[in-house]
């Protein structure tokens, strides 16, 4: 028997993808009416107002601030209710019985956790082009950035799936950490527009680093380095991979 | 699927489990299951048979031991150990959102078997399925339900089948229909172990019988052997007229006036030397009580269970 049980894999990652097919006004429709919303209020309504920041319009500018939110909240919500629902139901135990490791797993519920929130992304992208004028300055770039952050993203999510033991725990970090830090990250302005010390204070919140980097590949500028943004990325991405070895090593909320 | 022909299909040896809030699940268990047995593992709520079913398919972790399925360690060589071994849990945990073809196809590529739609369709004919093909399972009922898991179970051709209270809560119908298929997967060779609290289910068809109590296997024994050594019968006798008590000429034998004084009834060790039979029946002839007809029944593996369970906790008392 080989050491990979591709068949497992694809199994899990087509369930999943079948999932999000099933409900799809909730996986793909509603967040880009959302983000749609956010393109009429905040650069139609408002940002025609606004001056340009960096030499781009202010409706232009939040494209990829917005993205990143769906991105990091859609990620979240796909990784930790995939793992969490077998859970609650108690239908993990065929995952648990069955011949796929720990990588297998993590591939197949974190993959197709990734693949809704880039196609997502994507999507969101597109529906931008009808509200303000885009340029994709470092288009490889911005590929990478959007799979790299779904793909860590969806691992965080993937960690909260196995650590909740409710459904309130399940909403509690994407919405009292994830969407704060998101918002206060620079989604919908530069932090060079803050006071200093709060814009020291902002460059804690490991958020503004992938934000800018993600706009960096967009406009060819961002708050910070794209050296800065690119190791965030990895380094987050470093982290989540050992908290879920650990949680496999341990068996942590998964195997008693 | 390449198999060790020598391995026995189980080999369990030491295994306890200690859970973390320090409930002892399971005491050292060694127990060694041949191919193509059907093994039935008796015990009342919490003795801890689904904990050692558990640990044998990879869902809770053993404490100490070792489990060797079809010759494989299940930690060290946990995918070739799962591959072999299909489970069908207690609960009825189903995807209520998935149609049935969809569920039972996902198992066979979990298990990590190529794709196969005219194995998955016999089965589903097989278990009076395939007419609910498409149906989501959560409109199916409770019956449908556990043959769903079954089939789940079965999708991947496993040589090593855990039934997990396989007939709570079904009726007698579906009952007969899953032990008629359980016969065809041990004629096929398939080994089936079996938790159950019907007793009458491993009566009818376990190969050997375990007895779980509190973590501990107290007893492995040939089902036939074990109704045997422990089995007792009881003599009924029909009395022609009624008795108020039990004379006490007949006290040596201890038997019991049942029926409202119309039947006497003789408990004896049917593997004894002398049972007692004779000697009680010339008593009462003796005495004239005579009767009008006779039975004899054996003890069934519920009431050498029951009496399992009671010396068990008397012994437990007394210590």
């Amino acid at each position: 028997m080989t050491g990979f049980n591709a068949y497992g894999v694809w199994a899990i990652y087509r369930f999943e993808m079948a999932r999000a097919l099933r409900t799809v006004w909730q996986s793909i429709v509603t967040p880009v009416i959302t983000t749609a919303l956010y393109f009429v209020v905040f650069g139609s309504a408002i940002g025609s107002r606004m001056t340009e920041i960096d030499g781009v319009p202010y409706g232009a500018f939040i494209v990829p601030g917005l993205i990143m939110l769906s991105l990091f909240t859609q990620s979240i919500f796909n990784a930790s209710f995939g793992i969490y629902f077998p859970k609650f139901t108690g239908t993990i135990y065929e995952i648990l019985s069955a011949p796929v490791g720990p990588f297998e797993i993590v591939l197949a519920y974190v993959g197709a956790a990734a693949t809704k929130s880039a196609v997502l992304g994507l999507i969101i992208l597109a529906t931008a082009a009808f509200f303000v004028p885009l340029q994709i300055l470092h288009p490889v770039w911005m590929l990478t950035f959007l799979i790299l952050t779904a793909t860590t993203f969806s691992l965080f999510g993937f960690i909260i799936g196995i650590w909740a033991n409710g459904f309130e725990q399940l909403q509690m970090i994407p919405m009292l950490v994830i969407t704060p830090l998101t918002f206060l990250g620079g989604s919908f302005y530069s932090i060079d527009m803050l006071p200093p010390v709060w814009r020291t204070i902002t460059l804690f919140n490991p958020v503004v680093y992938l934000i800018s980097g993600f706009r960096w590949s967009f406009y060819g500028s961002g708050d910070v380095g794209i050296v800065w943004s690119v190791a965030a990325t990895f380094g987050f991405l470093l982290a989540c991979l050992g908290v879920v070895w650990w949680m496999f090593k341990t068996g942590y909320r998964l195997k008693s | 699927m390449t198999t060790s022909p020598n391995a026995p299909a189980i080999v369990i040896q030491g295994l306890t489990k200690t859970y973390a809030s320090g409930l002892q699940a399971l005491k050292p268990v060694d127990l060694t299951i041949a191919k193509g047995e059907i093994f039935a593992l008796l015990g009342p709520n919490g003795a801890g048979k689904t904990t050692l079913i558990s640990i044998v398919c990879g869902i809770v972790n053993p404490t100490t031991g070792s489990v060797l399925a079809d010759g494989y360690d299940i930690q060290t060589q946990f995918r070739e150990a799962r591959t072999r071994i299909g489970l069908v849990p207690q609960e009825l945990t189903t995807d209520a959102f998935e149609t049935v073809l969809a569920t039972v196809t996902f198992s066979r590529g979990l298990f990590s078997r190529a794709p196969n739609p005219a194995f998955i369709e016999k089965i589903l004919r097989d278990l009076s399925l395939w007419d609910k093909k498409d149906n989501k399972i959560m409109t199916l009922s409770g019956g449908m339900k556990r043959r769903v898991m079954i089939a789940k179970a079965l999708s991947h051709e496993p040589e090593i089948l855990f039934l997990d209270e396989p007939t709570a809560g079904v009726d007698v119908e579906l009952r007969r229909d899953m032990w008629a298929l359980v016969r065809t997967l041990r004629d096929r060779g398939v080994t089936i172990i079996l938790t159950t609290h019907y007793i009458e289910e491993a009566e009818e068809m376990a190969d050997r019988v375990g007895v779980i109590l509190k973590g501990e296997l107290i007893l492995v024994e040939d089902k036939t052997t074990l109704m045997k050594k422990l089995g007792r019968k009881t003599l009924t006798l029909n009395l022609i007229e009624t008795l108020e008590a039990v004379p006490a000429e007949l006290a040596e034998w201890n038997p019991t006036l049942i029926a409202d004084g119309h039947e006497l009834q003789y408990e004896f060790d049917a593997n004894a030397e002398d049972t007692g039979v004779p000697s009680l029946i010339r008593r009462m002839e003796a005495l004239g009580i005579g009767f009008k007809d006779l039975n004899t029944r054996q003890s069934s593996l519920e009431d050498i269970f029951v009496s399992l369970v009671h010396q068990s906790s008397s012994q437990e008392k007394a210590a």
